[in-house]
């Protein structure tokens, strides 16, 4: 008996839908790509034709104004491109002093919520409720306009053993101006830091093996304090004391933190440590009561049961809140503008964007600018976050 | 295969839309008002009072061309702008017409895509102190902290001045010139700078104005303007116009309540000026009484002039450098005809 011809099992090309969906998503590539070509090509176009300049030439042109703050040396002889790293710097140092102090805040007042203490509990709750409640701009405002104005003017400072000074136009306390033979100190301060690092790797592998503690708290403050304290010392300390000092309007020399910088990152500070607080009370909340008991039927004191329990397993709950906390303070601290703080939205998207007309390059760089500051905090504690992360047997 | 063809229809349509635009004339005339960016509020210039109506200096251009091209002074949309945003907003055609104390200057008439369409103050940087700091001139400033409004030409006059004298300063800046206040009053900063005109606006605003004083040092020339979108050359017209229409008013001696009469009786000059005679609107492409509406219902230059910052206003400023050519100023229309 013949055999009977093999019904024919694959569909057309067409109706394969495996070929259908690559089709269509090509043809979507395509469409997308005319679109962003269109809007790219059409806005080149309707510059040249209004005769507004393009293109990144003007980063090497002189800016010819001046900024309040700068972290490297700047005035109005520098470029465009010089502004840029200046306000990105300046936006760099607030985040950092924002996500170190919300961080150490939101830590107590996270933890203080679960205090036995009926006051510290409910000042805690007073905190985030409040903080977390009002709006930052206004927050802003408030250190700024209603705290730091009603200090004192120059001439009649708040003095604090007439070496720093606070008064209406920022802070100011004693610089140190480094001589030859610093590097000695430096050295020491690295080599302290080193030194702790391998202490506490050291007390780690000892405690595992033996199960003896050691004081490395400590013993680390001291290796931190006494080998510079020791450099000094040998070097015949080489550095000169820089005093504030009233001069003609305003108070020179030392170091001065300017009165927006103390409003912005007070806020900030603030205002975030409110929401990481709460980070933390979830995460906290999170760990099963029996882990608790557990470590209390082992005898462990209270304190040691926060430390070596409940932390460790809240930061699992606790690190992917930080993550997007820390973007926020990064991309909150563009109401900088708001008083007039340096950073790199005030400078550049501000005062370089208004006097060079170029709002084109300068949006772009300054988005990339943030993308890539959120993107390396994001990969971080990533990072961080798989170190936390509770190891499954596979 | 029906889908595709309309996503790609779709997006030749987006793509196809790009770019097409009509003249800000017949835009203006189709939508029945000018818009106009001004200043978020400086006394004389432009301000709005308590019932939501803005006047000043600035603002009368915009009634003027209101006036001109839709016989209605009132028919302006405004736009509060500070000094950061005003161009973006001029560029994007957010507004009609720029009308912010702003300064003609050659990056900007070059570079930004903009036109001034002529000079309806001629202004210079000055500094404004409190009396207690007992300073005279602005070399004496050594060391100060300066408030100052971002995105201004004062911002860079200001480094100049300083750097050539070679006397240093901290510059503190602010978005809008009533921060810019805020900061002086506080104590933040020593000393204002700004335009003359804006120096002594800003000092009727302090809590008390006898506090302060403007130190006689002048830093810079600036000539401000109205300023429209470059390359739309029949707009750049109505407006550049409509600014000299009020200016060449006053030098015919034409006001608003003299315009009836002249436009009926005047002599021939007056005539065309007030659309009696002549074809002077048609050229525009706008009412052949457009001049007559602006001086009937905006006024002469010397009218706006006073009302707003002159004797009839708190500023008191008089008007020298702004005075007609022939009584000791520059203020100089070209003739229409």
């Amino acid at each position: 008996m013949p055999e009977k011809p093999l019904v024919k099992s694959s569909p057309s090309f067409f109706n394969n839908p495996r070929n259908r969906s690559l089709i269509y998503q090509f043809l979507l590539l395509i469409g997308l790509a005319y679109f962003f070509y269109g809007i790219v090509s059409n806005t080149l176009a309707n510059m040249e034709a209004r005769g507004i300049k393009s293109g990144y030439d003007f980063l090497s042109t002189t800016a010819g104004f001046d900024i309040l703050m700068s972290l490297v040396p700047y005035d109005a002889t520098h470029t465009y491109g010089r502004t840029f790293i200046v306000g990105l710097l300046n936006t760099i140092l607030v985040s950092t002093i924002g996500i170190i102090l919300s961080t150490i805040v939101g830590f107590l007042m996270g933890i203080a919520h679960f205090s036995h203490n009926w006051l510290i509990r409910k000042l805690a709750v007073a905190y985030i409720e409040t903080f977390r409640n009002i709006p930052l701009l206004l927050q802003i405002f408030f250190w700024y306009f209603a705290v730091l104005a009603a200090l004192p003017s120059a001439r009649q400072s708040m003095s604090f053993g007439e070496m720093i000074f606070l008064n209406v136009r920022g802070l100011y306390f004693p610089g140190l101006i480094a001589e030859s033979g610093a590097g000695i100190v430096y050295g020491a301060i690295a080599a302290a830091i080193a030194g702790i690092f391998i202490l506490i790797r050291w007390a780690k592998n000892r405690q595992n093996e033996t199960g003896q503690q050691f004081p490395v708290l400590s013993t680390s403050i001291g290796i931190l304090l006494g080998l510079p304290l020791l450099a000094l010392f040998v070097s015949g300390f080489p550095f000169i004391w820089d005093f504030p000092a009233l001069k003609g309007f305003n108070f020179r020399g030392g170091i001065t933190v300017i009165p927006e910088l103390m409003a912005l990152a007070l806020a900030l500070t603030i205002y975030t440590g409110a929401f990481i607080a709460e980070a933390v009370r979830a995460g906290i909340q999170a760990v099963p009561q029996g882990q608790r008991e557990a470590a209390r039927s082992l005898g462990l004191k209270e304190s040691k049961i926060m430390k070596l329990i409940i932390v460790p397993q809240a930061m699992r709950v606790i690190t992917p809140l930080l993550n997007s906390e820390y973007q926020s303070l990064v991309k909150n601290s563009t109401l900088a503008t708001a008083i007039g703080y340096p950073d790199l939205f005030t400078v550049f998207v501000g005062t370089t964007l208004n006097q060079t007309g170029q709002a084109i390059e300068i949006v772009f760089m300054t988005m990339a600018v943030y993308f890539v500051i959120n993107m390396s905090i994001s990969f971080v504690m990533n990072r961080f976050n798989a170190s936390v992360e509770l190891a499954e047997r596979n | 295969m029906k889908r595709v063809t309309s996503v790609i229809a779709t997006s030749l349509a987006i793509g196809l839309s790009f770019g097409a635009q009509a003249g800000t004339l017949e835009d203006v005339q189709k939508r029945g008002n000018v818009s106009c960016g001004v200043s978020t509020g400086l006394a004389g210039f432009s301000q709005k009072d308590e019932h939501g109506t803005w006047s000043g200096l600035d603002v009368d251009v915009c009634r003027a061309v209101a006036a001109a091209v839709l016989g209605d002074a009132s028919k302006v949309q405004y736009k509060p702008l500070t000094a950061k945003e005003r161009f973006t907003a001029l560029q994007s055609g957010e507004i009609d017409i720029l009308s912010r104390n702003t300064t003609w200057t050659h990056t900007r008439d070059t570079s930004l895509g903009l036109n001034f369409a002529g000079v309806n103050y001629y202004d210079g940087q000055g500094f404004m102190v409190s009396k207690d700091l007992g300073v005279k001139s602005a070399l004496e400033l050594d060391g100060a902290a300066v408030c100052i409004q971002a995105g201004t030409t004062s911002e860079l006059n200001l480094a100049d001045y300083f750097r050539a004298n070679g006397i240093t300063y901290k510059a503190i800046t602010f978005d809008t010139s009533d921060q810019t206040r805020g900061g002086f009053e506080s104590g933040r900063c020593d000393v204002l700078t700004s335009d003359q005109s804006q120096l002594y606006a800003l000092r009727i605003g302090l809590k008390d104005p006898a506090s302060a004083m403007v130190l006689p040092e002048v830093i810079s020339k600036e000539p401000l303007g109205p300023v429209v979108s470059q390359g739309d050359d029949a707009w750049f017209n109505v407006v550049r116009w409509s600014l000299m229409a009020m200016v060449e008013a006053e030098f015919l001696g034409i006001d608003s309540a003299s315009a009836d009469k002249a436009k009926a009786e005047g002599n021939p000059s007056q005539k065309r000026l007030m659309g009696s005679e002549g074809d002077s609107g048609s050229k525009m492409g706008i009412p052949a009484e457009w001049g007559y509406n602006i001086v009937k219902q905006v006024g002469n230059y010397a009218e706006s002039f006073e009302r707003n910052v002159g004797t009839g206003s708190p500023l008191k400023i008089s008007r020298g450098l702004n005075a007609q050519w022939n009584k000791g100023g520059i203020m100089y229309s070209s003739p229409v005809r």
